[in-house]
């Protein structure tokens, strides 16, 4: 319907975000009408997307025909910026930003470098940017859910963790069901959207390449492909940052620190 | 035995004490100014003894025992053990040695056997079947250990966390408030196990506790806690009825 009143592209593209943006305030009020305030965090979310992708739009324009280093800067930057939004997911545990960036970088990092050093991931630019950045965002959202996870499981479970300590259990082991929890749940949605691909949904991956042209067998097959490196790049964020993070919420005399909300 | 070296602050012999707490105290800093917890606490706990802490509410009697076996840091003062600073001892050690049975029982989920296991095991330690035996009698649970936690009533759990800690062998029993979660039937169980076994064993014991009554029955001495300070200490009935 839109294609009639909008004949530009760009205009097309700017009505159509503004009729997914209003979807999205159907939800807030929605949500208010339940109780649940999400008017702040969801419009802020919103138009920072909307920024942040047009920006990179906009750049990946420009860097398309820039030397090969850029990529790895590129998708250093997005790190650290994933890094820092997951940490918000994490809040009260001690030292969330850098164990939530050394983790996405393990994570994504590794399975970006393997992956276009064996060609399953192409280095040209246009490639290894925008599916190096599907890695790190899902293996940010993945530690995100792990730390908040955690968090929660540590600070409803004070007693039993203390009880373990005052037993003569060392620090790792008075939080291990909790670790193992959070990096279970953590994986939930990477693990179901491998397992309903092609019955539940056709990832934009898959659409985009049928649209530009592609075999729809090697379409399908790639999309798996990025399913599953999403799926290994999420994992080992999640399994080095719960790790990690474990470290953190005691003192060197293996005392819980408190935690905000105990 | 090392504690042989110390001075004695009760007049008892410096032989038997097991637990000589010297000036402890702890303060933390809040957003505006810094909350004393416990402050210039000092007392002796020898072998076969019982002492009550008891004190109004926020008093600082559950802050003190967490001191006491490290589960917080002191930020004045120490503990000895056996004559030896706690905080020359692996956290893990002494833990095992001091054993603490919270006012909850937070029972791990498995049978009660394996809840027996869970200390000996974080040392590389089993249990054999006549010990384990041997512990529910302690506490007159008797052919429990097969049993599934999550069936026990509120006193056989709480008792299950009082076998599970003497487990582990410990030369002195924290008790916190063991039994004020508990029905009149139960806490009457937990004080029969708790008198039997402290008699038995010649454990040393404290006990934290807003019940007087309580403290009368159980403890030989009693010490009163007022905003984290000693205000009183000395045999249980002159304390309480001071």
């Amino acid at each position: 319907m839109l294609e009639w009143w909008f004949s530009d592209q760009l205009q097309l593209g700017l009505a159509q975000a503004a009729v997914a943006a209003l979807s999205a305030v159907v939800l807030v009020l929605l949500a208010r009408k339940r109780g649940v305030h999400l008017e702040k965090e969801t419009s802020v979310a919103m138009v920072r997307g909307a920024v942040q992708i047009v920006a990179v739009g906009s750049l990946l324009v420009l860097l398309l025909h820039g030397p090969g280093w850029i990529s790895s800067f590129l998708l250093a930057g997005m790190i650290v910026a994933a890094g820092g939004t997951s940490a918000r997911r994490a809040k009260g545990l001690p030292d969330a930003f850098r164990i939530s960036t050394l983790a996405i970088a393990f994570g994504a990092g590794s399975v970006i470098a393997v992956m276009t050093a064996l060609g399953v991931i192409d280095s040209g630019i246009t490639a290894l940017v925008p599916i190096g950045s599907m890695l790190i965002a899902n293996s940010m959202n993945t530690n995100g859910l792990a730390l908040n996870r955690f968090r929660a499981d540590v600070v409803a479970h004070v007693g039993e963790i203390e009880t373990a300590l005052a037993l003569g259990a060392d620090a790792h082991s008075s939080v291990s069901p909790f670790v193992q929890a959070s990096f279970e749940a953590s994986l939930i949605p990477a693990i179901d959207s491998l397992r309903s691909l092609g019955i539940v949904w056709i990832p934009g991956l898959m659409a985009g390449m049928l649209l530009s042209g592609a075999r729809p067998v090697y379409a399908a097959l790639y999309q798996f492909v990025a399913l599953a490196m999403i799926l290994t790049a999420s994992g080992l964020t999640s399994l080095l940052s719960t790790l990690l993070i474990r470290n953190q919420i005691f003192t060197a005399a293996e005392q819980l620190v408190p935690l905000s909300g105990r | 035995m090392a504690g042989a070296d110390l001075p004695s602050s009760t007049g008892l012999s410096t032989s038997s004490i097991v637990l000589r707490v010297k000036d402890l105290g702890r303060t933390v800093k809040n957003q505006d100014d810094d909350k004393i917890l416990v402050t210039e606490a000092t007392f002796d706990v020898s072998a076969g003894d019982t002492l009550a802490i008891v004190g109004p509410s926020g008093s600082g009697k559950s802050s003190l025992l967490r001191l006491l076996n490290r589960l917080d840091e002191p930020t004045s003062g120490t503990v000895y053990l056996l004559g030896q600073d706690y905080r020359q001892i692996p956290p893990r050690e002494l833990r095992a040695k001091l054993g603490m049975v919270m006012q909850r029982p937070y029972l791990f989920p498995g049978t009660v056997e394996q809840n027996l296991q869970f200390g000996p095991a974080q040392r590389g330690r089993k249990l054999t079947h006549a010990t384990i035996n041997e512990l529910l009698a302690d506490v007159g649970l008797q052919g429990y250990s097969e049993r599934n936690v999550a069936h026990l009533s509120g006193g056989e759990a709480q008792r299950v966390s009082l076998a599970r800690t003497l487990a582990n062998s410990p030369l002195l029993l924290l008790l916190d408030e063991p039994t004020s979660a508990l029905d009149q039937a139960s806490k009457v169980e937990v004080e029969m196990a708790l008198l039997k076994i402290s008699h038995d064993q010649k454990l040393a014991c404290i006990l934290v506790t807003h019940d007087t009554s309580q403290a009368l029955r159980m403890a030989q001495r009693a010490l009163v806690l007022e905003a984290g300070r000693i205000v009183r200490m000395g045999p249980t009935a002159e304390v309480l009825n001071a």
